[in-house]
C-alpha cells in the first residue's frame, strides 16, 4: 500500500429531508482509503453505504466534515469545478449502465472524453485500447438495446476507465447480471486493479461480489462497523 | 375484470395538471368549432327569417340586390295589378313600392363609416312586414323627414338613437324610433318614408317592389307572367329566398374558414390526446401484469379518453354559448350594405360538436391505448 | 460535435411521438400563414393604393354617383393635375362565382396608374376601339383571355349583356398592382346608357385624380369638398389608400376574429410542443443525472433540450411553410373571386419562422430548466 491515503473521510455526516423529517443517513464518518485499494462497502438496506459512495465521487456533498481526495477537500469546490473535477478522476459504473441509449458503444465511451481538449484522433485511439481492455472491440458500433446486461457493463467499464481517473466508484455493478457475466464483470475489476493499479470503492449487497475485494467495510444504520480501516 | 371506474375518475384527478392542460386544449378547440358552425347559423338564420313566406320582392332583371336594380312607375303599376296579388283590406292590392339605397355612416367598432340600408317604405310595407315591430319612439310621420331604425343599427352606429339626427342628401332626418325585426336582415336597415326619401335622392324610379300572394301556389304564375311581359324588364323571386340568397358568398367564406380551422384544430388536439395517453405505456404494462386483461385495459384507457373529451368538449361548448351575447356584424360582400347577426347555438350544432369531441378523444385516445394493449407486458413496462 | 449528434439522436428517439410533434407543428404554421395571407388579402387594395391619388365620391355613399359636370370644377381646384373618371360596373361574366372587378374609365385613367403597364400598340389599338378593353395579366392567365377575344359581361347596374373586345393585356409593374380587372371605355358605358336608361347617363362613379404635391392632399381634399358643398351631390374626398381602407374597415370584426384565430393556433401548438418536450425531459432524468455525474454542465444540459425543441420546430416549421404556397392558392379557388390579390407574403413567411422559433424557445423552457437543476442522486434513482 501507498504512504498517503488517497481518499481521507473525516467526520462526515449527512441526513435527508424527507417531508418535515430529517433522517440521518451517515452519521459521524472517518475513514482512510490508499491508493490501489479495492474495497467493497457492505451493509442492510438504509445503512448509507449509497450515500457515503456518492460523496466520495462528489456527485454529493456531506452537511459536515472534510473529504480530500489526492489531497484536494471537495466538499470546498464550488460546483462547476466540482464537475470538472469528477471528469478528470472519477470513473463511474452504475448497476443499471446508465449507457445513453443513443449513442454507440463506441461513442458511449468516448463521451467522457469530449470534455477534455483531445484531438478526435487522439480520442480514437484511446477508445480503440479501452475497448480491447474490455474485449468488446466486435461489438463497438452496437447500440446499448443490442448489448447484453454483460456487455453494457463492460461498455460502462470502459467509460469509466477512458479518462484515466484517479477512482473508480461501482454502485451494486453486478446486481443487475446473471450469475456468468458477474463474475466476468468482477473479473475484470480485479484485473483493473491488479494490473493498473485503480483504486476502486464498490457498494454491494452482494458477499459474492464483496469477495472479489481486498478489503470490506460494513456500514449500519449510518456507522461503520469496522472503525478506521486501512 | 374491469378496471373500476373509480381507478379511471382518480387517474384523472391525480394528474390534475396534465388533465387540465388536455381537457383545456380540447375545449379551446371545439370553442372555435362550434363558434364558427353558430356563427353560419346565424347568418342564415338572420337571412332565411327575413320577409315573410308569401311576400315577393321583384327586380329588375339582372341586378342581383335592391341597390342594385330599377323599377319605373310604370312598371310598378302594371305589377300591382296581377290577379296574383292578394287585394288589402281597404280593396287596394297587398304591393309596397320601395326605394333602397346605401347610406354611409360611422361603425362604432371600427370608428370608420360602413354602408348602411335605408329602405323608403309606404304604410302597405310595413303591413307586409309583421314580423317588424315598434320597440321604442314611434312611427315617423308619412310625408316627413323623420326616419326609424332597425335595433341593430341603433347598437352598432352612432348618431342613431332616438331624438339624434343624420344628415344626408341635404336634409337632417331625425330618428323618431326604433324597430326590432326579430334578428333578421331588417334589423340592420333605417326605415323612412319612400316619397320623402325619393325625392331627396333624386330618384324618379323604384327599387323594387314587394307584393303579397294572394294564394301561396299563385308565385309561379306571378313570376311566369312577369317574364314574358314585354313591357316589364323585371323578375320576382319569394322574399325569404331573395335575402337568403344574398348571403351564399359570405357563408361560403365563413365555412370555408370554419372548415379549414376545424381540421388543422381537430389534428392538433387529437395529437394532444394520443401524448397524453402513449407516455402511461409503463402503466398499461403494469395493468396488465397484475392481470387485467387487455380488453379491459383498453376500454379504461378508452373511457378515460373519452371523459376527458366530454369534459373538454362541454368546457368549449360552454363558453361557446357565451358567445350568445355578443352580436357580429360585417358588410356583406354582395350586398355591400353592413348585415348584424348573431351566434346561434341550435339543438344540431349541441350535438355535431359533442359528437367531434368525442370522436377526436376516440381517435386521439383509443390508438395509443390500443398500440400499448397490445404490446408485451415486459416491453411495456421496460418502455422509457 | 457531441452535442449535435445527441441532440439529432434524441429526436429521432420516439419516432411516433416526435412524427406527430412534427405533424401538429406544421399544420399550426400552415394554418398561422393561411389565415395571415387571408388578413393581407383584404388589404391588398390599400396596399396598392397611392397616396398621390385621390378619390372623390358622393357623401351619400358609393351608390350615389356624382354628375358628369364636377369633372372640370375639380380640376380647377389648386394642386390638382389630371382628373379621371371611374364607374363600377360590377358584371356578372357566364357565373357569379367567376366575379372580377371591371371598371368603366376615361381614356386619361392609365396615366394616372403608371404601375399598370401596357404596351404602346395595344394601348392606341384600346383608345381606337370604343367596345374595347383591357384585361388585367391575372385575369387573362385565369380565363385564358387573348387579344382579340370578345368577353360577354352580364350588367347588373347597368342592364343587358355587354361584350367588349380584348385590345390589350395589363401588367403589374409591382408584386402589389391588382391585375385581376378589366377596365373599359367610359364612353362606350356612357353612349349606350343614354340610349337605354337615360337616367343612368352623364353620371360618374368616382373621380380619382392625381396631386403635384402629395403632401398637401389633406387640404386639396378640403378644397374640393368645399366647392361642392350644400350642392345637390356632395363629395368626400380622400387619399386613395383612405379609400381601400374604407372597405377594409367594413369588415374589421371578421379581419379581427381571423386574427386573433391565427394566434390562438400558435398558442395551441405551444402548448402541445412544450407537453412533448417535458414528457421526454421527464424520461431522460437519469441520463441527464449520468451527464453531470460524468461531468456535464447545466448549460450542456439545456443546450440539448433547447437544441432539440428547435430542431423539431424547424422540420415542422418549415414544412408549414412550404405548405402554404399551395394550401392559399386552393383557398383562392375555393373561395372564387373575393380576393382579387391572393399572395403568400414575404412577410407572413418571416413571421412564421418567427413563430417557430418562439414556439421552440418558450416550449423548451421549462424541460431546459429541470435538466438543468436536475440533482444528480435524486436523478439517478429516477424511474423515468
Amino acid at each position: 500500500m501507498s504512504a498517503a491515503p488517497l481518499v481521507e473521510i473525516s467526520h462526515v455526516a449527512k441526513s435527508y429531508r424527507r417531508g418535515v423529517q430529517i433522517v440521518p443517513v451517515l452519521t459521524d464518518i472517518t475513514l482512510e482509503i490508499g491508493e490501489g485499494d479495492f474495497i467493497a462497502l457492505m451493509g442492510p438496506s438504509g445503512s448509507g453505504k449509497s450515500t457515503l459512495l456518492n460523496l466520495i465521487a462528489g456527485i454529493d456533498r456531506p452537511d459536515s466534515g472534510e473529504l480530500r481526495v489526492g489531497g484536494l477537500d471537495i466538499t470546498r469546490l464550488p460546483e462547476a469545478a466540482l464537475a470538472e473535477w469528477r471528469a478528470a478522476n472519477v470513473g463511474f459504473i452504475f448497476q443499471f449502465y446508465n449507457l445513453m441509449p443513443v449513442l454507440t458503444a463506441f461513442e458511449n465511451i468516448e463521451l467522457p472524453l469530449v470534455l477534455t481538449h483531445l484531438t478526435r484522433r487522439e480520442r480514437r485511439e484511446r477508445v480503440g485500447l479501452v475497448l480491447e481492455m474490455v474485449n468488446l472491440a466486435d461489438r463497438m458500433h452496437h447500440y446499448p438495446s443490442e448489448l447484453s446486461g454483460g456487455q453494457q457493463q463492460r461498455v460502462a467499464i470502459a467509460r469509466a476507465l477512458i479518462a484515466d481517473p484517479t477512482l473508480i466508484v461501482a454502485d451494486e455493478p453486478t446486481g443487475d447480471l446473471d450469475r456468468a457475466s458477474a463474475e466476468e464483470v468482477l473479473s475484470m475489476m480485479q484485473r483493473l486493479n491488479m494490473e493498473l493499479g485503480k483504486t476502486i470503492i464498490m457498494v454491494t449487497h452482494d458477499a459474492h461480489a464483496a469477495g472479489a475485494a481486498k478489503a470490506i467495510v460494513h456500514l449500519e444504520k449510518g456507522e461503520l462497523i469496522d472503525g478506521k480501516f486501512r | 375484470m374491469a378496471i373500476p371506474l373509480a381507478y379511471i375518475a382518480r387517474n384523472l384527478w391525480t394528474r390534475r395538471l396534465t388533465t387540465t392542460l388536455t381537457a383545456g386544449e380540447l375545449a379551446l378547440v371545439v370553442f372555435v368549432f362550434a363558434t364558427v358552425l353558430m356563427l353560419d347559423a346565424g347568418l342564415k338564420k338572420t337571412l332565411v327569417s327575413t320577409g315573410e313566406h308569401d311576400n315577393v320582392v321583384v327586380i329588375r332583371k339582372g341586378a342581383e340586390t335592391e341597390v342594385q336594380s330599377a323599377i319605373d312607375r310604370n312598371q310598378a303599376s302594371i305589377m300591382e295589378m296581377h290577379p296574383s296579388v292578394a287585394i288589402g283590406a281597404d280593396g287596394r292590392p297587398l304591393a309596397s313600392k320601395e326605394e333602397v339605397v346605401l347610406i354611409s355612416l360611422v361603425k362604432i367598432s371600427s370608428n370608420k363609416p360602413s354602408n348602411v340600408v335605408i329602405r323608403g317604405v309606404s304604410p302597405t310595407g310595413l303591413g307586409l312586414r309583421p314580423q317588424v315591430k315598434l320597440v321604442a319612439g314611434r312611427m315617423f310621420k308619412a310625408g316627413s323627414s323623420e326616419i326609424i331604425v332597425g335595433s341593430s343599427v341603433a347598437k352598432g352606429f352612432s348618431g342613431t338613437q332616438i331624438g339624434e339626427h343624420l344628415r344626408f342628401a341635404q336634409r337632417d332626418w331625425t330618428v323618431v324610433g326604433t324597430f326590432d325585426a326579430g334578428g333578421s336582415g331588417f334589423d340592420s336597415e333605417i326605415w323612412g318614408d319612400v316619397d320623402q326619401l325619393m325625392q331627396s335622392f333624386r330618384r324618379t324610379s323604384y327599387s323594387s317592389m314587394v307584393v303579397r300572394l294572394a294564394q301561396t301556389n299563385l308565385l309561379d304564375r306571378f313570376k311566369a307572367d312577369i317574364d314574358v311581359d314585354p313591357r316589364l324588364a323585371d323578375e320576382a323571386k319569394r322574399e325569404q329566398a331573395f335575402y337568403s340568397d344574398q348571403s351564399k358568398a359570405l357563408s361560403t367564406f365563413i365555412n370555408i374558414l370554419g372548415f379549414t380551422l376545424s381540421t388543422i384544430f381537430s389534428i392538433a388536439a387529437m395529437i394532444t390526446m394520443y401524448a397524453s395517453v402513449a407516455n402511461r405505456v409503463a402503466e398499461i404494462g403494469t395493468l396488465r401484469a397484475l392481470g387485467f386483461k387487455r380488453i379491459n385495459v383498453l376500454a379504461a384507457f378508452l373511457v378515460e379518453a373519452m371523459l376527458l373529451a366530454l369534459v373538454g368538449g362541454i368546457a368549449g361548448l360552454g363558453c361557446a354559448a357565451l358567445m350568445q351575447f355578443a352580436s357580429f356584424s360585417t358588410t356583406n360582400f354582395q350586398t355591400f350594405a353592413d348585415l348584424s347577426f348573431r351566434f346561434i347555438l341550435t339543438p344540431t350544432i349541441v350535438v355535431k360538436t359533442l359528437a367531434f369531441s368525442v370522436t377526436m378523444g376516440l381517435i386521439g385516445g383509443f390508438l395509443p391505448a390500443m398500440r400499448a394493449a397490445r404490446m408485451n407486458i415486459v416491453d411495456a413496462l421496460r418502455a422509457r | 460535435m457531441y452535442l449535435l449528434k445527441l441532440i439529432a439522436r434524441n429526436a429521432l428517439r420516439h419516432k411516433l411521438r416526435t412524427i406527430l410533434t412534427v405533424v401538429g407543428l406544421t399544420t399550426a404554421v400552415l394554418a398561422y400563414g393561411l389565415l395571415n395571407t387571408v388578413v393581407d388579402a383584404w388589404y391588398a387594395g390599400a396596399a396598392a393604393a397611392s397616396n398621390a391619388r385621390l378619390v372623390t365620391r358622393n357623401a351619400i355613399s358609393l351608390v350615389f354617383p356624382l354628375p358628369l359636370s364636377y369633372e372640370s370644377r375639380i380640376r380647377g381646384v389648386d394642386g390638382v393635375t389630371l382628373v379621371a373618371r371611374s364607374n363600377w360596373f360590377g358584371g356578372i361574366y357566364r357565373e357569379p362565382k367567376n366575379f372580377f372587378a371591371q371598371f368603366a374609365v376615361s381614356d386619361n385613367y392609365l396615366d394616372l396608374y403608371p404601375e399598370l403597364v401596357l404596351p404602346a400598340q395595344q394601348r392606341s389599338d384600346y383608345l381606337r376601339d370604343r367596345k374595347g378593353c383591357l384585361v388585367g395579366r391575372q385575369l387573362a392567365n385565369q380565363f385564358g383571355f387573348k387579344v382579340g377575344d370578345v368577353i360577354p359581361i352580364k350588367g347588373t347596374i347597368y342592364p343587358g349583356t355587354w361584350e367588349f373586345v380584348v385590345r390589350g393585356i395589363l401588367d403589374g409593374r409591382d408584386e402589389t398592382t391588382i391585375t385581376r380587372q378589366l377596365l373599359f371605355h367610359w364612353e362606350y358605358l356612357n353612349e349606350t346608357v343614354r340610349k337605354k336608361t337615360p337616367r343612368q347617363a352623364d353620371q360618374v362613379g368616382v373621380y380619382v385624380f392625381g396631386v403635384s404635391n402629395p403632401d398637401d392632399a389633406a387640404a386639396i381634399s378640403r378644397s374640393v369638398d368645399s366647392v361642392f358643398k350644400n350642392s345637390l351631390a356632395e363629395t368626400l374626398t380622400e387619399t386613395e389608400q383612405a379609400f381601400q381602407l374604407g372597405f377594409v374597415a367594413m369588415s374589421n370584426q371578421i379581419i379581427a376574429a381571423i386574427r386573433v384565430v391565427s394566434y390562438v393556433v400558435i398558442v395551441i401548438i405551444m402548448a402541445v410542443m412544450a407537453n412533448a418536450m417535458a414528457m421526454s425531459a421527464r424520461e431522460r432524468t437519469v441520463e441527464y443525472a449520468t451527464l453531470k455525474a460524468l461531468g456535464f454542465g447545466p448549460t450542456f444540459l439545456a443546450l440539448l433540450v433547447f437544441g432539440e425543441s428547435i430542431a423539431i420546430c424547424a422540420i415542422g416549421g418549415s414544412l408549414g411553410i412550404l405548405a402554404t404556397p399551395p394550401a392559399a392558392s386552393l383557398f383562392k379557388q375555393a373561395t372564387g373571386g373575393v380576393f382579387p390579390i391572393f399572395n403568400v407574403s414575404v412577410e407572413t413567411i418571416e413571421l412564421q419562422a418567427a413563430c417557430t422559433l418562439a414556439i421552440g424557445l418558450a416550449a423548451a423552457i421549462v424541460p431546459a430548466l429541470h435538466a438543468a437543476r436536475v440533482r444528480i442522486v435524486e436523478g439517478l434513482r429516477a424511474f423515468g
